[in-house]
């Protein structure tokens, strides 16, 4: 086995040649295919973000900056103002429940099935094997069923917590309610179905990481005696905080942009709330949904500009989770 | 042969710009390095490497470790190149004709100059029968008898008796000696003039190392062979010429002394090579 | 005489004995809720009953082990199941959800319903007359040119980031991770913006393959990136070395090693495809009858469907909606089934199994993962390549 070669800074009299790279016409032609479609990708991204930026132009000059601190949407007419703040705030706070609600659990599935599932049920029942697949399958599923089971099975089942913290935890600001509240089409069950939607992905992902631990440190740390739950917090939490902030972040980018769930629960108002458990929400995934279609060209232009909106903050959460994780991967 | 001539034909017809490689003949080669240097980025690895391997021959490249012997076989078939910010200078000539002239393609030269590396490699996605054709396939040539090509090869490697009666397995499932006895199959089916072997056994057990070493002493008949190897014992057994490689520290490598095997193991000149092969250094 | 059989040990972390434990702490603590609830009625509802019963588990639990065993055993036994009910929260949905659609939906299915329309069908209708033939020739048509489209495009963008490299690789791969992560709702009114409204053509079943695409080309370029990641260098080498041109060892070497990885992710594509609702929002716009021309007119498709019906009035109207998810959902189920046999092809073992999880975790839209720190673990790796500077070469990764 060759090491590194280790020749030196030889001052020489020899100078290289050059080494023809005469290619082929097939090969030509393969590689000029290949590298046009790679090529047309990134031409398409950016399209993306021209059309939206030029489309929404007509927006932008009409409310300018206000455009991100008005709360309405009203786009026809003599006076329109409309702005995304309300969408955004909901946006934030519908991904922020999700996340709440998806990112323990999700870890402790992942944990459960890479550490301490047995690998065969019985001797017999491919377990591990099975749970990979069933969670694979979970991030399948299409939205809308989702958005199905979520109207007509677990918003009722939720509105007894809603009542619940509103009674009991009613003095936190975020619990409080109105006189006569309604307590479905909230915040708080939009965030839950969109948390347990994003759920799977982040399992997969973090379990994913965990399996990649290598083994040598893992032995290391048992032969010292460490039990299931010592080995998980020393080697393998170290070793896969990276990948795990990337699947996290991966899972939020998803709750961020996800329209039909909440779109299916919530009821749209435009009044920025930070009242968790009562009807009313907004986010700017569900706007686009809703408003699309009326509204004129100033409502089109307006939901584009949305839509950057949206778009630019997902790209955001993008690349700085493959940022994440790359330096991840360079320290460890 | 028939397989060696149709393969002509097939280029002449597709490729206008022949060089002398496209129309050679193949039989045991003769091959002469001239002046070699090699780089990696700023850093020279080789320099002032001369050496003939003679046609019929077995030639070991032998040496201490990081010395430059894999890179200079890399060079032999144009395979050095394919690294990016590798450089090199000089001459190879295959029977007269310089592999690296501006007008011949590195894909003749690796036709003619096979190579079998330290690791089999055999193709996972294809058959037993269907990776010793995997060469013929790649370079478009048709109309031999395959069933024959496939016989011969196999034989030649010292695996037809093994695979006979499975050639329609995958050719991942084998022992890593039976691996690279395929990979010697599949090397030899294209009929190179010579065949490069990179420590070919290296990475393989002592019974399957036999095996090949008998193998490399059956094929020396029609292919030259040029094989780097660590292990003093097995360029004794194998090789019928030796060149050995030094690099001093931080000092590209470079031929110290080349010549007949008995001559290099039994009254080596230099006292470099001396203590080499008396295992004063490893 | 009789041959002695030799038993095998079986060490067990978990004994029977602690398996005693774990129960008499689940059943006495659900006989405490029991009584808080409904004798001293304190509070009320499955919910609050089931989390009041789990964290008093928890804590006898915790209790118990401490009494019985060492500190460390407690941690450990408590982690654990604190990690077997996380992993219960998690399935529980999916159980739930999965037998939502089958439950509603079973009883509707008939034969009837794979080839009518909603054609002549109104409120006031009898129920069953409807049927989902068009929103399944719909999807299917939709799905179909999207996966045209995209499946060639993103294979060839993925061999050029991989094989063949260049100036423009590190953007593409850049912009290829950021597409990924695209809200279907972006891809929807984009289309929208740019083909219906500033091509003038009007929704049709091709818009929305085109929204479609642009979701599924990232997805799967990121799949099949990885699939060629895992082919070994060594493969391209053998190659070369036999003088094959380059698009030959591409073709005849890395996609077919890759292939069972390249089918699953192109398959996984897929079925993400066929479940998105909000880009067809927008660009197919939905119709109740049959339009089996993609190229001009609006058409309707199974989720599209699903979504307009559920929030209309009447019964039969929202039992169209159960009927297209559960079409949709046997659809999505098959295609995932689908891919996991396809993917059990020539690579076994667990190099194997970690090629097919990473291809999922890209196809879901992992922007990157961790390499490998270890070898393949099969055997075949004695030593890493030691190339002096990378790896990299005429054919090689950047």
């Amino acid at each position: 086995m060759e090491t590194v070669l280790d020749g030196g800074l030889k001052e020489s009299a020899v100078s290289p040649i050059s080494v023809s790279t005469q290619r082929s016409r097939p090969d030509r032609l393969f590689r000029g295919v290949s590298r046009t479609a790679g090529l047309t990708t990134l031409v398409i991204l950016f399209l993306i973000g021209l059309f939206l930026a030029l489309q929404s132009r007509l927006a932008f000059q009409t409310m300018g900056w206000a455009f991100f601190t008005n709360t309405g949407w009203v786009t026809t007419g003599a006076h329109p103002k409309f702005g995304v703040l309300s969408a955004l705030l909901g946006t934030i706070i519908i991904a922020a429940i999700a996340m709440l609600v998806a990112v323990p659990v999700a870890i402790a599935s992942a944990l459960f099935i890479n550490e301490f599932a047995p690998r065969k049920l019985f001797g017999f029942f491919p377990l591990k094997n099975f749970l990979v697949a069933s969670v694979d399958l979970m991030a399948a599923v299409p939205s809308i069923i989702f958005g199905m089971w979520g109207f007509f099975v677990l918003q009722p089942a939720m509105k007894g917590l809603a009542r619940w913290l509103s009674d009991y935890l009613g003095f936190i600001p975020i619990f409080k309610t109105g006189e006569t509240p309604v307590f479905t089409s909230s915040f708080l069950i939009a965030g839950t179905l969109v948390g347990i939607m994003v759920m799977p992905i982040v399992t997969s992902l973090s379990r994913e990481v965990f399996s990649l631990t290598p083994i040598a440190e893992r032995e290391g740390a048992m032969s010292l005696g460490a039990s299931r739950a010592r080995v998980i917090r020393d080697v393998v939490f170290p070793f896969s905080k990276g990948g795990m902030l990337g699947a996290i972040m991966l899972g939020l980018g998803r709750a961020l942009g996800e329209a039909i769930a909440v779109t299916i629960i919530i009821s749209l108002v435009f009044q920025p709330t930070v009242q968790l458990t009562q009807a009313g929400g907004n986010s700017i995934a569900a706007l686009i949904a809703y408003r699309f279609g009326s509204g004129g060209p100033l409502g089109l232009s307006g939901l584009l500009a949305a839509g950057l909106v949206l778009f630019a903050l997902t790209l955001v959460i993008n690349l700085v989770a493959a940022r994440i994780v790359n330096r991840a991967r360079m320290a460890g | 042969m028939t397989v060696t001539d149709n393969s002509t034909q097939m280029w002449e017809e597709r490729f206008a710009a022949i060089g002398g490689l496209d129309t050679m003949e193949s039989s045991a080669g003769e091959l002469v390095a001239r002046d070699v240097h090699a780089w990696f980025g700023k850093r020279m690895v080789l320099e002032h490497v001369d050496l003939t391997m003679e046609r019929h021959k077995v030639t070991a490249l032998i040496g201490p470790s990081g010395c430059g012997k894999s890179t200079f076989l890399r060079i032999l078939n144009r395979m050095h190149e394919t690294i990016p910010g590798a450089q090199l200078a000089g001459a190879v000539e295959l029977n007269g004709i310089n592999i690296y002239d501006p007008r011949e393609r590195a894909a003749s030269a690796r036709r003619h100059v096979g190579m079998v590396f330290q690791r089999p490699n055999p193709f996972p996605a294809m058959t037993i029968r269907e990776n010793v054709l995997a060469g013929l396939r790649f370079n478009k040539v048709k109309g031999a008898d395959a069933d024959a090509v496939v016989e011969e090869s196999l034989t030649k490697a010292g695996l037809w008796n093994e695979v006979k009666n499975r050639l329609a397995e995958p050719g991942g499932g084998l022992s890593g000696g039976q691996q690279q006895r395929l990979c010697i199959a599949r090397g030899l089916a294209v009929r190179p003039s010579v065949l490069l072997m990179d420590e070919p056994c290296s990475a393989l057990d002592p019974t399957s190392t036999r095996r090949i070493e008998q193998t490399i002493a059956e094929i020396s008949q029609e292919v030259t062979v040029v094989i780097v190897t660590h292990n003093m014992q097995q360029a004794i057994r194998v090789s019928d010429h030796c060149a050995f490689f030094l690099a001093a520290e931080n000092e590209p490598g470079c031929i110290v002394e080349a010549g007949s095997t008995e001559q290099i193991f039994g009254s080596p000149v230099d006292p470099r090579t001396d203590d080499y092969v008396n295992g004063r250094f490893g | 005489m009789e041959p002695i059989k030799i038993k095998p040990l079986r060490p067990r972390e978990f004994k029977p004995s602690d398996v005693v434990v774990l129960a008499l702490t689940a059943l006495s603590t659900y006989s405490i809720t029991w009584i808080v609830f409904h004798q001293l009625t304190l509070f009320s509802g499955a919910l609050g009953f089931v989390v009041i019963w789990t964290l008093l588990f928890l804590g006898l639990y915790w209790l118990v082990n401490r009494q019985l065993f060492t500190r460390q055993v407690a941690i450990d036994r408590f982690v654990a199941a604190l990690m077997t009910l996380g992993a219960l929260l998690m399935f529980l949905p999916l159980v739930m959800v999965t037998s939502f659609v089958l439950i509603r939906g079973w009883n509707l299915l008939s034969a009837h319903v794979f080839v009518a329309t909603q054609k002549g069908v109104s409120s006031l209708s009898d129920p069953g007359q409807a049927g989902v033939a068009h929103a399944i020739v719909g999807t299917l048509e939709q799905v179909g040119l999207a996966a045209l489209i995209g499946v060639p495009a993103a294979v060839l963008t993925a061999i050029f980031i991989n094989e063949i490299g260049g100036p423009f690789t590190k953007t593409v791969r850049v912009v290829v991770t950021a597409m990924s992560g695209t809200p279907a709702i972006v891809a929807g009114i984009f289309i929208y913006a740019v083909w219906i409204q500033a091509f003038h053509q009007g929704y049709s079943g091709f818009a929305g393959a085109l929204a479609l695409a642009v979701l599924l080309l990232p997805t799967v370029t990121r799949g099949t990136e990885e699939v060629l990641k895992i082919v070994h260098q060594d493969l391209r080498e053998a190659s070369i070395a036999l003088a094959a041109p380059e698009w030959r060892t591409v073709w005849s070497v890395v996609l077919p090693t890759a292939r069972s990885g390249l089918v699953t992710s192109i398959l996984l594509g897929i079925a993400v495809s066929i479940g998105e609702t909000a880009p067809l929002l927008m660009t197919v716009f939905g119709n109740k009858l049959m339009n089996s021309n993609p190229f001009s007119g609006p058409q309707a498709a199974l989720p599209l469907l699903a979504y307009q019906q559920i929030k209309l009035p009447l019964q039969s109207e929202i039992d169209l909606g159960y009927t297209a998810a559960l079409v949709l959902f046997l659809l999505v189920f098959t295609l995932f089934v689908l891919a996991r046999i396809f993917a059990g092809g020539r690579l076994k073992g667990p190099s194997f199994a970690r090629m097919r999880s990473r291809i999922v975790a890209a196809g879901l839209g992992a922007t990157a993962m961790p390499d490998d720190l270890e070898a393949n673990g099969d055997g075949t790796d004695f030593q890493n390549q030691q190339r002096p500077t990378g790896q990299e070469g005429e054919l090689g990764r950047s």
